[in-house]
């Protein structure tokens, strides 16, 4: 992979990325001291390096040669190198279509390697949305470029112009019977040549919308059948010879530290290895059974220093007590109008405070890796969102040189945001290196439950008034600690403040699925509700009058009309209750209606409609099952997800007692698409979850009268 | 104890010298290499380990090999037969019932199992007995839509 710092990272700064320093540094030797020379220097280059790439911006395309991202067989096939990963959301089968689309190609006749440090051009990790906005165009761009050069090769050897030339399915033709196909170009030794010296040809346009024959359709997963027949190679199956199996010991609790420890009942264990190097111990042996024994027996025998840690009944006053004078938010801060006289001379104003919890990603397949060293070179197969980050970790963990590791990312169990770090990998790499021999290493779901990170927590503070005409005036809104994605207000206000304060945290948290998004929808969304009472008006009606025309009302009137919110709204039926919700986060828009039944405290949702547009649809399968599944993830966090915590450990670290949606959980649902070919496709994976935990906090209050203003919602 | 075990899984005979406590799950997946079957929770709570034993579906996370001795185990990749694939599998093909595809072989041995004793069962019965499943990816609709041809057609 190239050293360059990917195109993404501005985004993921903005979005509060997990930023922590290595887990471990780990002993070093005296041969490994002279390597280190090596990678110091690297570092000095590629500081140099990124401050470069970061002047030329997010959008500067790098000058990359064809053959870097694309291999033409002489089967005629194409395979497309990427560094982008596949964790559930379709990258795999939407870069398959736009090279598909962009080659002319059938789909079957495309392959895709994905998120391979030791072949893949940097396109930057899987986070944000951005494969859709950015990947895609990227990849299409240099497909097409690709088909010209080979057109215009074409075109020489058969003696036409490129304009008389044809291509389908893999032959570019023209008259009386003239053809070359992709196998003979392939063949061809002077060609390669020259496409490995060319840079991307000039004025190549990508195919427009109203000429898509592979984009825009429903392609089905182009590894579906793998995965029905249980033939798919997730991270967690990869298998090599002379494989152990790996476990580490976990500190009884958050921030302990060993006081003392002793090896000796896993040492005399046979076929064990065990390894401590500072505060790192585990053990590697022929099966996860005898390697959890080994690491069981030491835990035993160890003494923790283990320092106080706040529980989560304080977690709320803690981050309202830690936050930052100066705020300290990345992103989100801005003030306009008088926000203060305004409130003042409001003629109607509320004020409340909002929560959302602690939850966890929870992907299927908990963190996993196989680590291989071979000649001092490591070699590890690791399910990330970020293989350049977790490269880095294993080059800083290590004292490597940047071409003595290799990270590959076999399509992965679910990720949802929670899979940006290296931590599997790293473990991994220190047991191989001690058994000499590859390692495998899964967390058990107690370990992700408890070590991976968490969304963030947080207290959503908002203060609002409007004039005697039912118009909002003042606007103050401040989050304390879960970050400032779409604080922003879409309603029209003429005096208003927002604020991102960044607090202690007392749980290690990162990205998520939309992150702050979420939280902040909902705070807003419950406190315009609260404003529709005041103003005596409907929230549909109190919405559209502070929204401009555009997006966003068209998805909040089309999930109203499909809902058929003004009747379902007047229909009184004891303990039932409707609400509605809407919010745009990168570049989609979303609303939703739900209608909800309360009964003995219980919050049951019989019916979610939601509209849903991301610009031009390219693949309406995979994105009604992005919407789908955003939304009924969303169900989780808005009525059962949360972590408990007491003493530095975690209360409910099992699905037994977290309880994630299941089939019975998923309400009756509505979903409307809208396909703007007219605009840019952008990422549908996350923005869909924002909207559906308000929905039914508002429908909760027009069914019993009651706000529930945390998250997850309580009646009592 | 440490002894040898012996299983028929996915109709041959296979054998492994192993503690008795161990769970099922990681005989299949390391020293048979199936790793078709997945592990998702450790406590028979998501059903991804879901394998057949004797023709009833059993989480193998929680089932230890000495439990198991004697009786017939299929696993994901003993569904299909020369190449073609076993009717639910094609439903979940059919109806794209896989995001990340992690839970995909547990449900599909449960719904094997589910179809072939309740041959056009109801949406609230199929419902219930998924529900046992987690599919974090979310993707119940597409899962829902695909049990439901299995019953109609295994």
């Amino acid at each position: 992979m190239s050293n360059q710092p990917f195109d993404d990272q501005a985004v993921e700064v903005e979005r509060y990325e997990l930023r922590e320093p290595n887990s471990y540094l780990f002993e070093a030797d005296r041969r490994e001291f002279i390597q280190a020379l090596g990678a110091g220097l690297m570092i000095v280059a590629m500081a140099n390096t990124a401050t470069a790439q970061r002047r030329r911006g997010r959008n500067a395309r790098r000058a990359e040669t064809l053959s870097e991202r694309f291999h033409l067989g002489e089967d005629g096939t194409v395979t497309v190198l990427t560094s982008k990963v596949e964790v559930g959301q379709g990258a795999r089968t939407q870069i398959t279509q736009a090279v598909a689309e962009e080659f002319r190609l059938p789909v079957d006749r495309i392959r895709l390697i994905m998120a391979d440090t030791g072949q893949c051009p940097d396109d930057g990790g899987t986070s944000g949305s951005q494969t859709t906005p950015s990947t895609v165009p990227r990849v299409r761009n240099a497909a097409a470029a690709a088909r010209e050069l080979l057109g215009r090769h074409a075109a020489e050897q058969l003696g036409v112009s490129r304009s008389q030339l044809v291509i389908k399915d893999g032959v570019f033709s023209a008259d009386a019977g003239k053809q070359l196909t992709f196998a003979q170009l392939a063949a061809d030794k002077e060609l390669r040549a020259q496409l490995n010296a060319s840079p991307p040809a000039d004025g190549v346009e990508i195919t427009p919308t109203n000429e898509w024959r592979v984009l825009g359709t429903a392609v089905k997963k182009v590894d579906g059948r793998d995965v029905v027949t249980g033939a798919a190679k997730y991270p967690s199956d990869i298998s090599r010879p002379g494989m152990l199996y790996g476990k580490v010991l976990r500190p009884a609790s958050y921030g302990a530290t060993l006081k003392s420890i002793d090896l000796a009942p896993a040492q005399a264990m046979h076929d064990v290895t065990v390894v401590r190097d500072g505060e790192f111990v585990g053990c590697a042996a022929p099966t996860s059974w005898q390697a959890a024994k080994a690491v069981n027996a030491v835990a035993q025998k160890a003494e923790w220093e283990r320092p106080p840690h706040p529980s989560s009944e304080q977690l709320f006053t803690r981050l309202k007590e830690t936050g930052r004078k100066d705020g300290g938010g990345r992103r989100g801060s801005r003030e306009w109008g008088d926000v203060e006289k305004a409130l003042a001379d409001a003629s109607k104003k509320f004020s409340a405070e909002y929560t959302v919890a602690y939850i966890q990603h929870a992907p299927m397949e908990p963190r996993a890796a196989v680590a291989e060293w071979t000649d001092g070179r490591l070699t590890v197969w690791t399910g990330t969102q970020q293989p350049a980050r977790v490269y880095r970790e294993l080059c800083e963990s290590f004292r490597l040189a940047d071409d003595q590791v290799r990270v590959i990312v076999p399509d992965t169990g679910g990720g949802f945001g929670g899979k940006h770090t290296g931590e599997a990998a790293v473990e991994a790499a220190r047991l191989a290196k001690a058994a000499g021999k590859p390692v495998h290493l899964q967390w058990t779901r107690e370990e992700e439950f408890t070590w991976a990170y968490f969304r963030p927590a947080g207290l959503i503070e908002v203060q609002a008034g409007i004039d005697p005409s039912g118009k909002l005036v003042g606007w103050d809104f401040t989050n304390y600690n879960s970050g400032g994605s779409a604080i922003a207000t879409p309603y029209t206000v003429p005096n208003g403040r927002t604020r991102f304060v960044e607090s202690d945290s007392p749980l290690r948290q990162g990205s998520y699925r939309a992150l702050a998004s979420t939280a902040n929808t909902f705070a807003r969304e419950s406190a315009m509700d609260e404003l529709v009472e005041l103003a005596a008006t409907d929230p549909l009606e109190f919405r559209l009058q502070h929204l401009e025309d555009g997006r966003l009302k068209d998805v909040l009137r089309a999930a109203a009309e499909k809902f058929d919110w003004p009747r379902r709204r007047a229909d009184r039926v004891p303990n039932r209750g409707v609400g509605l919700a809407c919010g745009t986060e990168k570049g989609s828009y979303v609303a939703a209606c739900a209608d909800v039944e309360v009964v003995d405290g219980t919050i049951r949702v019989l019916h979610v409609c939601q509209a849903y547009e991301c610009g031009a649809i390219q693949n309406p399968g995979n994105l009604r099952a992005q919407v789908d599944g955003s939304l009924i993830m969303g169900l989780g966090g808005a009525l059962s997800e949360e972590m408990v915590f007491e003493n530095g450990r975690i209360s409910n670290p099992s699905f037994s007692d977290y309880h994630v949606p299941r089939m019975n959980d998923v309400p009756e649902l509505d979903i409307v698409l809208h396909d703007r070919r007219d605009l840019p496709s952008v990422g549908a994976g996350e923005t869909p979850i924002i909207a559906v935990a308000p929905a039914i906090a508002n429908a909760i209050h027009h069914a019993i009268g009651k706000r529930c203003r945390s998250m997850p919602l309580r009646i009592a | 104890m440490t002894r040898e075990f012996s299983l028929i899984v996915n109709g041959e005979k296979r054998s492994t010298t192993t503690d008795e406590g161990r769970p099922l799950l990681d005989v299949l997946r390391e020293d048979f290499h199936l790793t078709g079957t997945k592990f998702g929770c450790g406590e028979g709570e998501c059903g991804a380990c879901t394998v057949l034993v004797g023709g009833v579906p059993k989480r193998s996370c929680i089932t230890s090999i000495g439990d198991v001795q004697g009786e017939p185990i299929q696993t994901i990749e003993g569904l299909s037969a020369d190449g073609q694939l076993h009717p639910v599998q094609q439903a979940f093909l059919d109806h794209q019932a896989m995001q990340c595809g992690y839970c995909v072989p547990g449900h599909i041995m449960a719904a094997v199992a589910f179809a072939r004793d309740n041959p056009g069962a109801s949406r609230e019965k199929i419902i219930s007995a998924m529900s046992a499943h987690i599919c974090r990816c979310c993707n119940y609709p597409n899962i829902l839509a695909a049990v439901e041809q299995a019953v109609r057609r295994v």
